[in-house]
């Protein structure tokens, strides 16, 4: 809580770090889905194989930031330089974050896959290809939309 | 086949939310009930006509281009201000309004009152719209006829 002083020093102002181009991510996502879409359609030993291939990313792009990812590397390495300048740079925080969601909800697909429970790896895969292609088609970061959700729920709990 | 059936839906209902969120971007929503905000509330001045509180987040991807949308704005018109504010700083303020994502901008009039709200990213012409709704004389100074 903050405190109703009236002296309330402005949040530092934030310091925001390299911006980077926002097409990337999106292009990112765009391949993931395709491997998502592959995950429920392959279904049995391959999906969960696929799978682990979908959240070793996410594990890059949560440790490194997008950018880090192998779909970020191939977009800076063979896309970006095919492509104009972006017109702006975005900041990296939201899209780390958004890969951090990703790796939860598919961690734990591939987790439970792995020790039986194959219904849980065409849920996940559905859940992260709905976040996946709403970031690809409409640059919308949904794990972005809900960050503020899950901030005032665990607020009420503290 | 039946997954087949499972992409083709799971592709479609993300499609209808994606359309759906857009749409929604930067819509002005007036607001009826008027709470009045401070500058205790805030921790910065009011405007002296209008003032944009943007509630931003570190995680958000169209709280930039919003917050340089709406500072321009504040840049261009005299007794205009343009808030930024962090929602995990301001817990309180994001209960009183159920702000629910970021951005979200509250419009306030000259006595601090909320006048509107801009839900996500904003682009020129609807921060002037909004605005429009705040402080009338901002955009067209001195035409008190209309």
């Amino acid at each position: 809580m903050a405190a109703p002083d009236p002296v309330v020093v402005p949040p530092a102002p934030p310091v925001p770090p390299r911006g980077i181009d926002p097409r990337g991510p999106r292009f990112g996502a765009g391949l993931t889905a395709v491997l998502l879409v592959l995950v429920l359609l392959l279904g049995g030993p391959a999906a969960l194989v696929v799978l682990a291939v979908v959240v070793a990313g996410f594990v890059l792009g949560t440790v490194r930031g997008v950018q880090g990812t192998w779909q970020g590397a191939l977009y800076s390495r063979v896309v970006r330089p095919r492509l104009a300048a972006p017109a702006e740079l975005e900041d990296p925080r939201p899209p780390r974050f958004a890969q951090l969601v990703g790796l939860v909800i598919t961690g734990v697909g591939l987790l439970l896959g792995l020790v039986g429970v194959a219904a849980a790896v065409p849920v996940a895969a559905a859940l992260a290809l709905v976040a996946a292609f709403l970031n690809a088609v409409f640059g919308l970061c949904l794990g972005c939309e809900l960050y503020l959700l899950g901030l005032r729920l665990r607020s009420r709990d503290a | 086949m039946r997954s087949l059936l499972l992409v083709v839906a799971v592709l479609a209902v993300a499609s209808a939310f994606g359309l759906w969120w857009r749409g929604r971007q930067g819509r002005v929503r007036t607001v009826a009930d008027a709470d009045v905000l401070v500058r205790a509330d805030l921790g910065a001045d009011l405007g002296e006509r209008a003032t944009f509180v943007q509630l931003s987040s570190q995680v958000c991807t169209a709280c930039r281009s919003t917050a340089r949308v709406l500072g321009g704005l504040a840049a261009q018109r005299p007794g205009v201000a343009h808030v930024e504010l962090d929602v995990a700083d301001h817990l309180p303020l994001v209960r009183r309004f159920d702000v629910m994502r970021t951005p979200t901008t509250l419009v306030l009039d000259a006595r601090g009152a909320v006048v509107a709200r801009l839900s996500g990213a904003v682009d020129p012409r609807q921060a002037g719209a909004a605005l429009e709704q705040a402080a009338p004389s901002a955009c067209t100074d001195g035409a008190l006829a209309r």
